[in-house]
């Protein structure tokens, strides 16, 4: 596997670690943010991030990886 | 004349006409017809993507499940999330391999990967037996919506009929452009409905969400934290739910196919970086199904809670244009089920099993007469046997799920082998029908899908070292 390959998969774990592995930890109504309940203020503000997680994947693998043959043509 | 039913009807059959002009001009083969040519950019693909993903589900369900269960209905926006998270690294590589070859569709993948015409066959009846409850699910749907955003003026079968007719007819001259261009008018409609309603009703009633998330949580706080009313749907029950409707997600025949349409690899993977925030319209659903809760409490029927919150707070024209949403909404995934499940009966299990030596304008031809076909079947299941929304998606979900570990494994690891693959296929497809008919879902507290997909990845890889060592053959020539 390339290096930006590596790095983006890495931090493409978060979604998974916020919104699976977290959910039982975070299972609960307080505190109350910006009139959600803590859980759902929870699950969508990590939703909300999610696309500048793959973003911040997608720019490290632009970085490190090298473009393969197609990508020069 | 009453002007919901202009609008319900004004829009099933202009949308109707516009997937049929879609393909005007255009010659059919089969290239073009089941994966746009392969020449779809970021646009077209982001209508595709998006208009498979809203379904009446989106309308119905999530609602429903919000005002009916509580908390479990959170699962719809986090699995979307994860699918698209796995997405960015999964679909590139799998459009590499579909540009490379020529695929089409899921069983031309296995068919090629695995060098196994058997793998092919069984992978596109698996995905047919899928698809059609998922199908009806859409025209059970629709027909709910419709009749009764029209306060019964249309019934049920009435829409399911006419809508699904049309819907056929453009299936069948424009193909996946069709549903394309139909998406257009789906997205449109479905986010100003959703928009409207989701952020209309709480604040009409308690002036704002966070006062009616305020009230709710005075009310029944245990609403709105997992398991909510559902016992079994624990935050257990969750993360094993999202994990595996989030790796099923594009393991749908019609999503996998649509893979192939894209222009580019890199319109792929930049689509799945913004997919999440399509997520957003569902939150808004659900703020519906909470305002439901506390306004119109008792319905006996979940399902209902969207439909007769908005009769009870707008005039009957917008609930008119409600259902013309929901009946697009249904029509799009239900033409690109079609769609798919057509090809693969047609090139995939006729050509492939019973006769190779078919040319290309047979099985074209044969593709269409299968629209017909799948279309009456779908027809015939939604006014003959329709049945609960939400399980019946989460049946077909367990079973596509189960290619999964076939295609990832295929797509990056050298050494999976198609004995593997298939023995693993073969339990986990067993394991979900034995767990789910025999009514142990959820098994010992998780998704019995998820537990068939984890049997079936280990047997997958076991399956395949053990092979590797014994047969020496390794079939790592079609990898990336």
């Amino acid at each position: 596997m390339q290096k930006g390959t590596k790095l983006a998969s890495l931090v493409a774990t978060i979604p998974f670690i916020t919104l699976v592995f977290a959910l039982p930890f975070v299972n609960r109504v307080e505190p109350i943010i910006l009139g959600f309940p803590f859980i759902l203020f929870w699950i969508v503000a990590w939703v909300i991030l999610t696309p500048l997680i793959l973003l911040a994947a997608y720019m490290l693998e632009k970085k490190f990886n090298v473009p393969d043959e197609e990508d020069k043509k | 004349m009453n002007p919901a039913l202009v609008i319900i009807f004004g829009t099933i059959i202009f949308s109707s006409f516009i997937g049929v002009y879609a393909g005007r001009r255009i010659k059919m083969n089969l290239e073009n017809w089941t994966v746009g040519g392969r020449r779809f950019g970021a646009i077209l693909i982001w209508l595709l993507m998006a208009g498979e993903i809203y379904t009446t589900f989106t309308f119905l369900g999530a609602s429903g499940w919000a005002y009916s269960k509580g908390a479990p209905t959170y699962y719809i926006i986090i699995y979307g999330t994860l699918a698209y998270t796995l997405s960015f690294f999964i679909l590139p590589a799998l459009w590499k391999i579909g540009k490379r070859y020529g695929l089409q569709t899921q069983s031309d993948f296995f068919v090629k990967i695995y060098d196994s015409r058997f793998l092919g066959v069984f992978v596109a009846l698996i995905g047919i037996l899928s698809i059609i409850p998922y199908l009806q699910l859409q025209l059970t749907g629709l027909g709910f919506i419709v009749e009764v955003a029209s306060k019964g003026a249309i019934s049920s079968r009435l829409a399911i009929v006419i809508s699904f007719v049309l819907t056929c007819a453009f299936v069948y001259t424009s193909g996946i452009r069709g549903t394309a261009w139909v998406s257009v008018i789906k997205d449109v409609m479905m986010i100003l409905a959703v928009g409207i309603v989701g952020i209309g009703v709480p604040q009409v009633y308690f002036g704002g969400f966070g006062k009616m998330f305020r009230l709710l949580i005075a009310q029944k706080p245990q609403h709105l934290i997992f398991p909510g009313t559902a016992a079994h749907m624990d935050a257990l029950w969750v993360m094993s739910t999202v994990l595996l409707t989030g790796m099923g997600f594009y393991m749908w025949p019609h999503v996998f196919g649509s893979v192939f349409s894209a222009k580019s690899d890199k319109i792929i993977k930049r689509n799945a970086i913004i997919m999440p925030f399509y997520q957003i319209p569902v939150l808004l659903v659900f703020m519906v199904g909470f305002t439901a809760l506390l306004v119109i409490p008792g319905l006996k029927n979940g399902d209902l809670a969207f439909l007769a919150l908005v009769d009870k707070t707008y005039p009957s024209w917008f609930m008119g244009f409600v259902g013309a949403a929901g009946a697009v909404t249904a029509m799009v995934p239900a033409s690109i089920l079609v769609l798919f499940a057509s090809t693969l009966l047609a090139k995939n299990v006729y050509q492939a099993g019973f006769n190779p030596k078919a040319g290309e304008e047979r099985i074209m031809s044969l593709s269409r007469l299968m629209v017909l076909a799948i279309t009456s079947l779908g027809l015939v299941f939604a006014i003959f046997f329709p049945n609960a929304l939400v399980n019946l998606l989460l049946i077909g979900y367990n079973g596509v799920s189960q290619f999964f570990p076939g295609v990832v494994l295929g797509l990056f690891w050298k050494r999976v082998h198609r004995t593997g693959v298939i023995c693993g296929l073969s339990a986990g497809i067993v394991l979900v029908a034995f767990l789910v008919f025999g009514g142990h879902d959820p098994f010992l507290g998780i998704n019995a899908g998820f537990f068939a997909l984890a049997v079936n990845a280990v047997v997958t890889v076991v399956g395949s070292l053990l092979i590797n060592t014994y047969s020496h053959s390794p079939e790592a020539k079609y990898r990336c």
